[in-house]
This record gives structure tokens, C-alpha cells and sequence, in this order.
């Protein structure tokens, strides 16, 4: 298979005056390959936005290397332009123009026939209000008009920053067959979403990206099955041994996941039996010892490092940072 | 092209340049209508009437004067003092004289195309400059601030290419309009010479110099027009190139009016900006400095400083270029988000 999007290194640093130096992008890596529909997960600020920006050639990188089916960028944008449609984050358009007269101009502008601008709006759910001015239109068709806006090139790859964001339930299932049937005519999808339940639904695979950097990548099955590997769950008999448990374990190599107030989740684990062992040894007698498969989202907290503990209140940027050299866990292509 | 002719529609289809359009035909059509019936035109019946009343006038001067000239003598008679009541010699030197009641005084005014269409020029571009900076302004102020700039580029990379395009477009508009507006605005004082007032000795030469004047009407505007695009796409809001204006605009024709004042500055409004307006219109402008007179010592040419309109075309040109410049150089370098 071939790269529709491969991004090696990229960095974007913002510098104010007051606030010194922020690396918004810090040696980032991805690669999508045809015909796929890519999950781009992160949490807030991890640099989703800025890495689409930037491979649209709206904002400047300060280092790496980017290319878009097979050309480099920036500098042949303007011939892949063509081929890349794109909505960048709630994007905005100038309210007193209808959707109709909005797509008509860009699709004037990218010299397409003007049977198309009816074509997608059909395909949007927008026919019927299309004569009517941006402004008066909600969230959702605001969103649909942009997902409008990305399809009227039919491109060969199509960028979408949370093009979910406001659509009505209907309307992300409806947005869920249409990225399948994108993807099955050939297109390439990268999706960036907070709606991991959806993500795992529709995505052949995904990158996660925290604090400007990659933390894991890979087919949805392999990055689920790299981290569900080994997931046991641990009752006590005695729910006031569970601080304890959790310090034997720890120090005997064993990861604790998460500790809630009736039980441990560890992960990594090769032989439950061990886990029994070590904790009997200690007198404390497990009650349960279960395999647990997990979803993206607990992956996603547990790779971002961004589960909420109870009594603290998580700020942005507090996050997984991974060092250069590796991806965190280890696994992936 | 598929982008110039794009950039030409959106630039008709916005609201507030047909607003605008609308608002510019209604002031001009106003000030053409109300201006004709100031003027009323001299046939031989207004002539003859302005010339009997400036004979009467001066018949019925004459008699004032000569019953003050008897009043006087008969006050002398009575040998009263009359010096001061009647002037010396009972004003009898003070004879009224024919030529003190010229008829033209009593005519209307009437409105000569030849010599004062040129004014009526000014006050065109005038108008249709105020209608280039507003659309101008706006036109690319409301696409950065609406995200409309940013979804152009998705289509469009090139960036200078986009920026040049929408100028030109917009350059392009407001030629027109002023092609098409200045042809009527000219037709329309024509016909109110024709009708009611004169195009008397409108020659050739006469056509030719209301061209020039044309001509410099249509740069104003378009200068005026690139003045307003590129500070609104520096500034990425039609509101700074409104700020932009103003704060000149208050700098130039109050703040430096007064610090020449006050430091008596020699010839200052040669430092306002308006005086290079004038002087493009009028070819140039004179200044005097009235200091350099000494009146008590009798009638004095003051001290004089000539602003000729190359002067104020190096002045427009180099804040047009140097406010265009700064607009592509910012589009090149500058993030867009
Ligand atoms: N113009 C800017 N100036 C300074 N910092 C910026 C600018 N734009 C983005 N950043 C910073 O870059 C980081 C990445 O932002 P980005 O918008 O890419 O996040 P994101 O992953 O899209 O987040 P979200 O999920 O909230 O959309 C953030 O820390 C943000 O504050
Ligand atoms: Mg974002």
C-alpha cells in the first residue's frame, strides 16, 4: 500500500514575548495509508489542529517533512490542492452569503461544474435549505455546509477536523456510512475526533498524539489488542487491602493501571497466576482475577495519560509526553 | 481567470457594495437635482428684466441723493452744523454713477459648464472615493474575518496570487463604477447647462482639460480604493482600515494643523494631507505665510510655497505602494488561522 499523507518530524513552535516558547508540534510522525479511514485522536491542545493546519500550508512549520500523495509539501500544494479537500476546526463562512452561493463560488473558483454544488448539498442533507443565508443556520448545518464544502473537489484525500462536532445523532450515523462509502470508492478519510466510540467504529486505524508528539499509531485492532493484552482486573476479599496490593504489585514490575474504589486494573500482565501468587504471599487473598478487553477510549486515556483521578482537576497540557526516540509501549509499525 | 471572474462575483453579490451603490447613485442624483434648480438660465427676458430693475435702482438712487443734497442745503440755511450728518460738502461729490448698478447683480445665478464643471469633478471623486474605501475596505476585511480567506486558500494555495486576484477584481469594480457613474455625472451637468444654465465656449481644449480631470478622479479612487484593501487585509479587519483612516485623519488634519500653529511652523500645511488632495485637483496648491508681512508698512506679497500635483502624485504613490507592500509581504509571511 502506498502513503496518502506521510508527516516525518514536523515541528511548530509559537513564541510570545510573555508567555516564551510553545512547541505545539514537537517532532511529529504520521502516515495514512490509501484508501483508509484514519482516526486523529489527541486531547485538547495536543496539536491536531495545528499538524492539519500546517499540511494545508495555512500555517508555517518550523522543521520536518511533509507530502500529500506522494508530492512534497508545501511547495506543491498548489497541484495537490485539487485533490485535498479539507474542514479545519468549526470553520467559518461569510453569513449573509446562502450555501448555495457559498459553494457556487468554490466551485468557481476550482473551476468544477455547477451541477456538483447540488450534488453534495443533496448528499449533506442541506437541498432544502440551501437558499438560505449561513447565518441563519444552526451548528449542525454549519458543519454540514463545511463537509460540503470538502467533498465538492471529490477529493482523493479528504482532511476532516471534527466534522461531528454538533451533528445530531442521526447525522453521525449518517456521516458513519458516508465515510465508509468514501473510503470503499477509493477516497482516503483522516478524522480527527473526540468521539472515540465512533472513531473505533469507522477507522481502519489511528494516530494519537499527545503534547505534540505521537504516542501510538497502527490498525485500531493492533493498537487495542497491544494494550488490552494483559488487562486484568483484581478484587480483594478485603477492599482495605487494596492500597496495599497496589504497592506490592508496583514494585514487583506489575503496572497498575487504574485503582478504583472496589478494584485494580493492571496491565501488562503475562501470567495472572503470578499476580495470585505475589498477593498471597503478601496475605492478601484475591477475589477475583478477571481478562478484561478494553476499548480505545481506555487506551486512548491510558496512552495520553489523561484518565480524570478523582479530587484533582486535570489541566490542558497535562498529558503523556513521550521522549524522541520511542513510541510509548512499544508496539506499532 | 476562473478566480478573477469569481472574485468579480462575490464582490457583486455582497450586500453592502450594492448597498453602498445604491447609497452613492441616491447622493449624487441628490446633489445634480437640488444643484439645478439653484441655476436658472439668462434669456433675453431675465437680461431685460435685471437690466430695467438696475435702472430703476439707479433712478431711485439718484432721487434719494438729490433730496439729501436739498435737505442739507436747507439745514445749512438755518445755518445748523451738516458736516457730520451729510459728509462734506453736503455729499454732493457722492453723486450715484450708472455704472454702480451693474444688471449682472440682479440676474440668478447661472451654472456655466466650462468653468465650473471642474469643481463638480472633485466633488464627484470625492463621493466615489468614500464608496471605494468603504467596499474596498470591506471586501477583504470581511472575508479574513470570517474565515472566507481561509477556505479560498483550501482551494487556492497560492497566496499572493489570491490577495492579487481579489485586488484586481476589486480595482476592476470600482473602474467601472466610476467609468459608468462619471459618464452620467457628466451628462447630467450638461444637461443642466444646456438647460438652465451654459455651455457657452465649452471647445475642444475645454473636453480635453475635464478628461485630465476625469483621469485624476479615477486614480484618486483607485488609489483610494488599493489604500483601503491593503490596510484591511493588514489588519485583517475592515475595522482597522477604518481605524487606519481615521487615526490620519485626525493626525494629519488636526494634530499637525495645530503643532504648526503652535510652533508656528513656516508654510505648514505643506504637512497636511489634504492640501496634497487639493493640490491634485487643482494642479497645485498655494500656500502663504502671512508672517513675513509687515503690514503697517503698506501692501506686501507674502512669502509663497507651491505644492504642484506631481508632488502630491509622489506622496499618494508612495503610501499606496508602501501600504500594498506591506499587505502582500504579510499575506506571504503571516499564519492564517
Ligand atoms: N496562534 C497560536 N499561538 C500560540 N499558540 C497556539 C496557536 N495556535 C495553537 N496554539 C497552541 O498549540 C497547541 C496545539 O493546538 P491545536 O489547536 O493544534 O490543538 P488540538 O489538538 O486541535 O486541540 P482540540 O482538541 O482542542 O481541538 C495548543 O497548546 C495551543 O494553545
Ligand atoms: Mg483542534
Amino acid at each position: 500500500m502506498s502513503a496518502v499523507l506521510e508527516i516525518e518530524g514536523l515541528r511548530k513552535t509559537y513564541r510570545s514575548r510573555k508567555r516564551g516558547v510553545r512547541h505545539a508540534l514537537d517532532g511529529f510522525d504520521m502516515r495514512v495509508e490509501a484508501g483508509q479511514v484514519h482516526g486523529f485522536l489527541g486531547p485538547n491542545g495536543s496539536g491536531k489542529t495545528t499538524t492539519l493546519r500546517t499540511l494545508l500550508g495555512l500555517i508555517r512549520p518550523n522543521g520536518g517533512r511533509m507530502a500529500i500523495l506522494g508530492q512534497e509539501l508545501p511547495h506543491a500544494l498548489p497541484t495537490v490542492a485539487g485533490r485535498v479537500g479539507a474542514i479545519v476546526e468549526s470553520p467559518q463562512f461569510f453569513p449573509h452569503f446562502s450555501a448555495r452561493d457559498t459553494l457556487g463560488l468554490l466551485a468557481q473558483a476550482g473551476e468544477l461544474p455547477r451541477q456538483r454544488v447540488d450534488e453534495v448539498l443533496e448528499l449533506v442533507g442541506l437541498r432544502d435549505r440551501a437558499g438560505e443565508r449561513v447565518k441563519t443556520y444552526s451548528l449542525g448545518m454549519k458543519q454540514r455546509l463545511a463537509v460540503a464544502s470538502a467533498l465538492l473537489k471529490n477529493p482523493k484525500l479528504l482532511i476532516l477536523d471534527e466534522p461531528a462536532n454538533g451533528l445530531d445523532p442521526g447525522g453521525i450515523r449518517e456521516m458513519r456510512g458516508l465515510m465508509r462509502g468514501l473510503a470503499e470508492s477509493g477516497m482516503t478519510v483522516v478524522l480527527s475526533s473526540h468521539i472515540l466510540g465512533e472513531i473505533q467504529l469507522i477507522c481502519d486505524s489511528v494516530t494519537i498524539i499527545s503534547l505534540g508528539r505521537r504516542v501510538a499509531f497502527g490498525p485500531v485492532e493492533e493498537v487495542l489488542a497491544a494494550h488490552s493484552q494483559g488487562t486484568v482486573r483484581v478484587r480483594l476479599e478485603a477492599v482495605s487491602d487494596l492500597p496495599q496490593a497496589a504497592e506490592t504489585l508496583t514494585r514487583s514490575g506489575i503496572r497498575v493501571a487504574t485503582s478504583e474504589a472496589d478494584h485494580l486494573m493492571l496491565s501488562g500482565v503475562d501470567k495472572p497466576a503470578e499476580v495470585s501468587r505475589l498477593l498471597a504471599e503478601q496475605g492478601l487473598y484475591v477475589s477475583e482475577l478477571t481478562p478484561v478487553a478494553v476499548d480505545l477510549e481506555s487506551v486512548f486515556l491510558e496512552l495520553t495519560a489523561t484518565a480524570p483521578v478523582p479530587g484533582q482537576h486535570r489541566q490542558v497540557d497535562q498529558s503523556a509526553k513521550v521522549d524522541q526516540t520511542g513510541t510509548a509501549g512499544g508496539w506499532g509499525a | 481567470m476562473s478566480l478573477f471572474v469569481t472574485e468579480l462575483r462575490r464582490l457583486g453579490k455582497r450586500r453592502l457594495t450594492r448597498l453602498m451603490l445604491v447609497l452613492l447613485l441616491v447622493g449624487l442624483a441628490t446633489v445634480a437635482t437640488a444643484f439645478s434648480f439653484s441655476s436658472h438660465k439668462l434669456s433675453p427676458d431675465v437680461v431685460a428684466a435685471a437690466q430695467a430693475e438696475s435702472d430703476a435702482q439707479y433712478k431711485r438712487s439718484v432721487e434719494d441723493w438729490k433730496r439729501t443734497v436739498t435737505d442739507c442745503e436747507a439745514a445749512q440755511a438755518r445755518g445748523e452744523q451738516t458736516e457730520e450728518r451729510f459728509g462734506p460738502n453736503c455729499g454732493k461729490d457722492y453723486q450715484p454713477q450708472p455704472e454702480m448698478f451693474d444688471p449682472k447683480w440682479n440676474l440668478p445665478y447661472q451654472f456655466d459648464f466650462r468653468a465650473e464643471f471642474p469643481t463638480f469633478i472633485a466633488v464627484f471623486a470625492g463621493a466615489v472615493a468614500l464608496f471605494a474605501f468603504i467596499v474596498g475596505a470591506s471586501f477583504v476585511g470581511a472575508e479574513w474575518n470570517t474565515g472566507g480567506m481561509m477556505n479560498l486558500l483550501l482551494w487556492r494555495p497560492r497566496r499572493l496570487a489570491v490577495l492579487g486576484t481579489k485586488l484586481a477584481a476589486l480595482l476592476t469594480t470600482v473602474l467601472g463604477v466610476t467609468v459608468v457613474l462619471g459618464a452620467l455625472w457628466t451628462a447630467a451637468f450638461w444637461l443642466i447647462g444646456t438647460s438652465r444654465g451654459t455651455t457657452a465656449k465649452t471647445t475642444a481644449g475645454v473636453w480635453r482639460s475635464i478628461g485630465l480631470d476625469g483621469l485624476r478622479a479615477v486614480a484618486l479612487v483607485l488609489v483610494v480604493g488599493a489604500v483601503a484593501f491593503a490596510l484591511a487585509s493588514l489588519g485583517r479587519h475592515t475595522a482597522m482600515a477604518l481605524g487606519a483612516a481615521v487615526a490620519v485623519f485626525a493626525i494629519s488634519e488636526i494634530g499637525i494643523r495645530i503643532a504648526v500653529g503652535v510652533l508656528s511652523v513656516p508654510f505648514g500645511e505643506r504637512y497636511v494631507l489634504s492640501t496634497y488632495a487639493q493640490s491634485w485637483f487643482m494642479k497645485q496648491a498655494e500656500l502663504f505665510d502671512y508672517d513675513t508681512c509687515q503690514f503697517a508698512k503698506g501692501a506686501c506679497e507674502p512669502a509663497k510655497y507651491v505644492v504642484t500635483w506631481e508632488q502630491s502624485a509622489l506622496v499618494f504613490g508612495v503610501g499606496a505602494v508602501a501600504a500594498l507592500v506591506g499587505a502582500f509581504w504579510t499575506m506571504r509571511r503571516r499564519d492564517i488561522s
